[in-house]
């Protein structure tokens, strides 16, 4: 089996952000940088897939240098193989772009049966780099994956129970596939001291627009179709009335407010 | 017409799912603004009654793709339909809901036709005839504006109830044009073997009513209570991360910036902080009921209302009360 995983280096969620106004990208230096949390879910489904069907991963991250800290925890938690992308061409890509990107290396990487992604990342909040990559590739689209019940990748088959609106629905499909996974599916593990000092001696690859094969005219700020104009910070929604009192009156009154609103049937 | 602003409706089994029409209401005020119309799409098997519905809530024309291949949805099989009725009839803009249907499909659609498509909008405008699409990004701390120049149709999925329900009238009346698309069986990638219903039935994104529960309240028990709390409001339970990591209730109930956004028109939250991951997800629900012991917690600042007191005395004395106003 041959899994890729597709990781994503994003501000830490309780950092300050900073943007490049007129440019529309995010300032990500001096910002606490952690792995995306939806793609730690992704690199143990790869980890607990190679357990169980054996295997090599390939950890991908389309970043700057920076991004090679994820690449290297991912080492460090013993995937086989990691490659940055990286190029001054890529910055401002969009969702597709982005997309296009992580498709070009995994067509390079080649033969690849599955591809474990998270369900979105927690600073684009887009949440459709998946689904994009599968129709890039042409592999099955799996999104919204809560568990991963059986991959049999002799017979190039796969059964996922994704969690949806009202339920849960079971799904087979055809290798290769793109899965992007949802919190819950499992527990992601933390790296060991020895891996750790092993994947720190280890030199990250970087793959940039050529070694890809990729038309600088499509990707960044070039090839983007959607372009951020505008940036702000919602307004303060300001705090409200504090109910004050005994507890029989303050829950008369929040109860008829509330009935006031007409939405309880 | 080639500035037509277009509604993707989704449904389960040939039945329009409730809330599916609600972007014909913003839908017409674009197409009003372009001078154009508002058109709904639909793929399916079996879906003249949903072109009839899309009618009464506004719908001037309904595009549809039928087949038996449809039965059932396939994001593939789906996206594959909908980019061929996009690309072959090019409106301005396509609206999908940012449910899963709606993101599979748009994402799916945008890249088969080579583009990208803006995520989850709260806000649509039309500025010097240009569409303005706005979204939260780091978990609603910011929002962007975007414009796509380059791809047609602008795709964007859109938050749900970002944009109020457009009035029913059943009087209404429009065009339907059948297109045929069909794809063999043998070239689709996945099936559905079986949908398991969950028994209790979460849907956040779609709740009027939320009643959702913290760190603080302490366990199972506390849950127990939500949930009491909950059914005689008719409404979803939702949960902090902290609950959530904790175990006391599985995470599709999560609200928050690794759970979901919800936007109910009465959010209760109680023994819950309001640190910026858990207010992301709910800042903008119309009105915020906040009980918690702590008087200095965060989520005071963002609630229309404030109760300062254990929840376990408060939410019981809640109970009781409207337990008597509602006759129940």
């Amino acid at each position: 089996m041959k899994i890729v995983t597709c990781i994503k280096q994003v501000p830490d969620t309780e950092a300050e952000i900073k943007w490049d106004i007129p440019k529309g990208t995010l300032k990500r230096d001096g910002m606490d940088p952690i792995i995306n949390p939806f793609d730690e879910f992704a690199l143990e489904e790869a980890l607990l897939t190679r357990e169980n069907f054996d295997g090599d991963i390939i950890a991908i991250s389309m970043g700057p240098e920076k991004a090679s800290d994820v690449l290297r925890n991912a080492l460090a938690l013993t995937v086989n193989e990691v490659h940055r992308l990286t190029d001054d061409a890529f910055a401002g890509s969009d969702t597709y772009a982005t997309a296009y990107i992580l498709a070009a290396a995994i067509k390079k990487i080649g033969d690849v049966d599955v591809v474990f992604c998270g369900k979105q990342s927690t600073d684009g909040n887009t949440g459709v780099v998946g689904a994009e990559l599968a129709s890039i590739l042409g592999f099955s689209q799996l999104t919204y994956v809560s568990k991963v019940r059986q991959i049999d990748a002799a017979n190039k088959k796969i059964v996922v129970e994704r969690s949806i609106e009202g339920g849960i629905e079971v799904i087979e499909a055809k290798l290769p596939a793109v899965v992007s996974v949802i919190k819950g599916i499992n527990e992601p593990r933390l790296p060991n001291l020895m891996g750790i000092r092993k994947a720190a001696k280890i030199e990250i690859p970087a793959w940039n627009a050529d070694d890809l094969g990729i038309d600088k005219a499509k990707v960044g700020h070039e090839g983007a179709s959607t372009k951020v104009v505008e940036i702000a910070v919602p307004p303060p929604r300001g705090a409200g009335e504090i109910l004050k009192g005994e507890l029989e009156d303050i829950a008369n009154i929040v109860t008829d407010k509330l009935i006031d609103l007409k939405v309880i049937k | 017409m080639a500035n037509d602003v277009w509604v993707y409706i989704e449904h389960k089994d040939g039945n329009a799912s409730p809330m599916s029409f609600e972007l014909l209401g913003i839908g017409k005020e674009l197409a009003d603004n372009l001078g154009s119309s508002v058109c709904a799409f639909v793929v399916g098997e079996n879906v003249e009654n949903i072109a009839k519905e899309a009618f009464s809530y506004g719908a001037s024309k309904v595009y549809s793709v039928e087949d038996g291949v449809f039965k059932g949805f396939r994001a593939e099989a789906y996206a594959k339909a909908a980019s061929f009725l996009l690309d072959k009839y090019k409106p301005e803009v396509a609206l999908f809901r940012a449910t899963s249907q709606g993101t599979d499909v748009s994402a799916a659609s945008a890249a088969s036709l080579g583009f990208g498509l803006c995520t989850d909008s709260i806000g649509i405008k039309i500025d010097g005839g240009q569409i303005k699409l706005t979204r939260a990004a780091f978990g609603g701390n910011y929002t962007v504006t975007v414009v796509n120049e380059k791809a047609k149709p602008q795709i964007t999925t859109v938050r749900p109830k970002a944009f109020a329900m457009p009035e029913k009238d059943a009087s209404k009346q429009g065009e339907t044009v059948k297109e045929s698309f069909s794809i063999a069986e043998s070239d689709l990638n996945t099936k559905v073997l079986e949908f398991i219903k969950s028994e209790v039935a979460v849907n956040l994104v779609e709740a009027d009513i939320i009643v959702s529960g913290g760190r603080g309240v302490g366990g199972d028990d506390g849950f127990k209570m939500m949930k009491e709390l909950a059914d005689i409001l008719g409404a979803a339970v939702g949960a902090s991360r902290a609950a959530v990591d904790s175990g006391w209730i599985s995470y599709e109930h999560q609200v928050g910036q690794t759970g979901k956004t919800v936007k109910p028109k009465i959010y209760i939250a109680c023994g819950i902080s309001g640190a910026i991951q858990h207010l992301a997800g709910m800042r903008t629900s119309d009105c915020i009921v906040a009980i918690n012991k702590d008087p200095d917690a965060p989520i005071f600042k963002n609630a229309s209302y404030g109760i300062v007191g254990d929840y376990k005395q408060v939410v019981p004395k809640i109970i009781e009360k409207f337990k008597t106003k509602l006759n129940k």
